[in-house]
């Protein structure tokens, strides 16, 4: 099982670093997300994968039963997933606003911030 | 409380039955006082002025408390506290050790003139749209990242700092500002996505995310292979946060297109978080691997100071010319830690302070210079000496300051780290600390003479006084100025919690003691 998941983290990450390395900023917007993704993956895994018996406590019980699953990784996978959620819809309406306002999205022509070919400073008075 | 149950479980090994101290509370009292005022200004979104007197009085009080803490902290030793009363590793921890409330400190007094600054930098319709509700939250962020003893609590609060400086970073929507969004955005997002790649392997490896119990835990697993991958990721994660050399092209992309005073709280606080996460990691956590990396990181160091410096000297944007020199800064503070010699982080930590008000009041000043010429061009400026001098003054004071030039507050920590480098026997990393020095020299002194010595260009208006209104950016401008000034004068008290600071931090066992309730009384000197 955990094999499986690892070789999937791994397509995850493949596929994203692909896409970040692209010069169209749509690409590495998808990218970014397929890396959080896999990142959550990572994290799922790190904490181990157990059959599904859950991490409650019984009535009568003071403590849990055998084997349970590890409920941490699922929090933190969790705070991860909507973190990455909430930077994912923040960067998508940045993005189409600088497509609208740039008129491209080719990160190599987004040169608004550092000009091509500004004046050099001066070298005397 | 959960004793009223029927179990027999004994609570007392699992969780924390006293309460903590009053004082305590001020290790959380930050992050609740920028969450509750930032949500407060929000609801007074539209009322400008109501908004403006809440946001300075909530910046005001986290000042007032961080003071409190870094009292606290110097006199008692470490402050430790833990959420839900879970006894740590199970609950997450707050823990401030010096290193977290001087910087917490700083961090606060930045916030505060960043704040005062934007009083007449900042526009209402950017304060509508939320300039300081973002502000009090990404100061709320930093100063809890500082604070936090939790790794993946950590995470939370690069995220937190993260999505309220894109808030900033973008008020006004100029094509500019997007532009520098864009890779701003995206450079910071993946590194703090490598960030958490690290912790995932950490939590793999360890099984905890309690910074002390995987500082306990590190070195039953040193030498194996996941420990040093671990080490690896959280060096370029945060090397990419802090804008160290080859990972550095983010921050002049994008550190100028916001209004100054955004630009001025960024320089003083965003790269000096990554700063810190490498101190605190590398020392407190691994301290095995950064006997390893000591050498790689001080190349880094080396490199990154030289290239901002001659960066600096390149440009021709005032604006960009400081961008520059908070990378250059930035090489300075990673020097110490590649020494890792008690003297070495000594003088990092006293420089990143220095650093964190210095580069800010550099951008302040930038702010009022601009705002007076009418631009921020080099070869469009001059003619400010006649208009007026004492700004000639206070610039000639931050250059000198920037450069760590004396009689101001950038000499101690260069001596310190020179001293650091030569008494290993790393000349090069001394050549380094002293060129680059020289090199901002020319950059920051070039500055001042365009904009003052020179007379203005033909053609252009003359430069009115500063008006009623610009008074306000001077006086936080000078109120920054002060300090750099009295800490240069006067350094022996700031070189002692330099000290205090870098010799908790060269023994972890301190931290983690204190953190697992076995303090031993008192300071920790």
């Amino acid at each position: 099982m955990e094999v499986a998941i690892v070789i999937l983290t791994g397509v995850f990450f493949l596929v994203s670093i692909y896409l970040i390395l692209s010069r169209h900023i749509i690409r590495v917007l998808l990218g970014v997300a397929m890396l959080g993704n896999g990142v959550n993956l990572t994290i799922f895994t790190g904490g181990r994968i157990t059959r599904e018996i859950p991490p409650i406590i019984g009535n009568n019980a003071s403590v849990p039963l055998e084997g349970i699953a590890n409920p941490l990784p699922q929090a933190l996978v969790l705070t991860a997933i909507v973190i990455a959620f909430s930077f994912f819809a923040f960067l998508l309406v940045l993005v189409f606003r600088t497509y609208q306002e740039l008129g491209t999205d080719d990160t190599a022509e987004m040169r608004d911030a550092e000009p091509k070919g500004e004046a050099s400073p001066p070298l005397g008075y | 409380m959960a004793s009223a149950n029927n179990t027999d479980v004994n609570l007392e090994s699992a969780m924390l039955l006293t309460e903590p101290a009053l004082a305590d509370w001020l290790v959380a009292a930050p992050l609740i006082l920028g969450f509750l005022f930032g949500a407060l200004c929000l609801m007074q979104r539209k009322n400008v002025i109501v908004q403006t007197r809440i946001a300075l009085f909530g910046l005001l009080l986290m000042l007032i408390a961080d003071i409190g803490l870094f009292i606290n902290v110097w006199q008692n030793g470490t402050v430790v506290m833990t959420m839900g009363r879970w006894l740590p590793p199970f609950g997450i921890t707050f823990a401030a050790d010096m290193l977290g409330a001087t910087f917490a400190l700083v961090a606060g007094i930045v916030g505060l003139a960043g704040g005062i600054y934007a009083l007449s930098d900042v526009d209402s319709t950017s304060r509508r749209y939320g300039f300081y509700p973002f502000l009090l939250l990404m100061l709320a962020g930093v100063t809890t990242a500082f604070l936090t003893g939790d790794i993946f609590n950590l995470y939370v609060w690069f995220e937190v700092l993260l999505i309220s400086s894109f808030g900033l970073l973008v008020l006004g929507s100029e094509r500019r500002q997007l532009d520098g969004a864009i890779k701003y955005a995206f450079l910071n997002l993946i590194a703090t996505t490598l960030f958490l790649i690290g912790v995932a392997y950490m939590y793999g490896v360890f099984g905890t995310l309690n910074m002390a119990d995987i500082a306990r835990k590190a070195p039953a697993l040193q030498d194996t292979g996941p420990h040093f991958t671990i080490a690896i990721m959280f060096l370029f994660a945060f090397g990419m946060k802090a804008a160290a050399f080859p990972l550095n092209a983010w921050l002049p992309a994008s550190y100028h297109t916001p209004r100054i005073a955004v630009s001025a709280v960024f320089a003083g606080l965003l790269t000096k978080v990554g700063v810190y996460a490498l101190l605190r990691i590398f020392l407190t956590l691994f301290p095995a691997d950064r006997d390893e990396l000591g050498g790689v990181i001080a190349v880094i160091a080396a490199l990154t100071m030289l290239i901002g410096a001659l960066g600096a000297i390149a440009q021709t944007d005032i604006r960009r010319v400081l961008g520059y020199l908070v990378i250059s800064g930035i090489g300075l503070m990673l020097a110490g830690l590649g020494l890792g010699s008690e003297i070495g982080i000594s003088g990092s930590v006293f420089y990143a302070a220095h650093s964190m008000i210095v580069m800010t009041a550099l951008y302040l000043l930038a702010g009022i210079i601009g705002r007076l010429m009418g631009t921020f061009d080099l070869n469009k400026a001059g003619g400010l000496y006649q208009a007026s001098p004492w700004l000639g003054g206070l610039c000639l004071i931050l250059a000198f300051s920037v450069s760590g030039l004396p009689p101001f507050s950038g000499l101690w920590p260069k001596i310190l780290l020179v001293k650091g480098s030569i008494d290993v026997g790393a000349w090069w990393l001394a050549a380094a600390i002293i060129v680059s020095g020289f090199l901002t020299t020319i950059a920051v002194v070039r500055m001042f003479l365009f904009a003052f010595w020179r007379s203005r260009p033909e053609g252009l208006v003359e430069i009115g006084p500063i008006s009623r209104e610009g008074r306000i950016k001077l006086y936080a401008a000078l109120g920054l100025t002060a300090l750099t000034v009295i800490a240069g004068v006067y350094p022996e008290p700031f070189i002692q919690v330099s000290d205090r600071v870098a010799f908790e931090l060269t023994h972890p066992q301190t931290y983690i003691d204190a953190v697992f309730g076995e303090k031993q009384g008192g300071s920790g000197l």
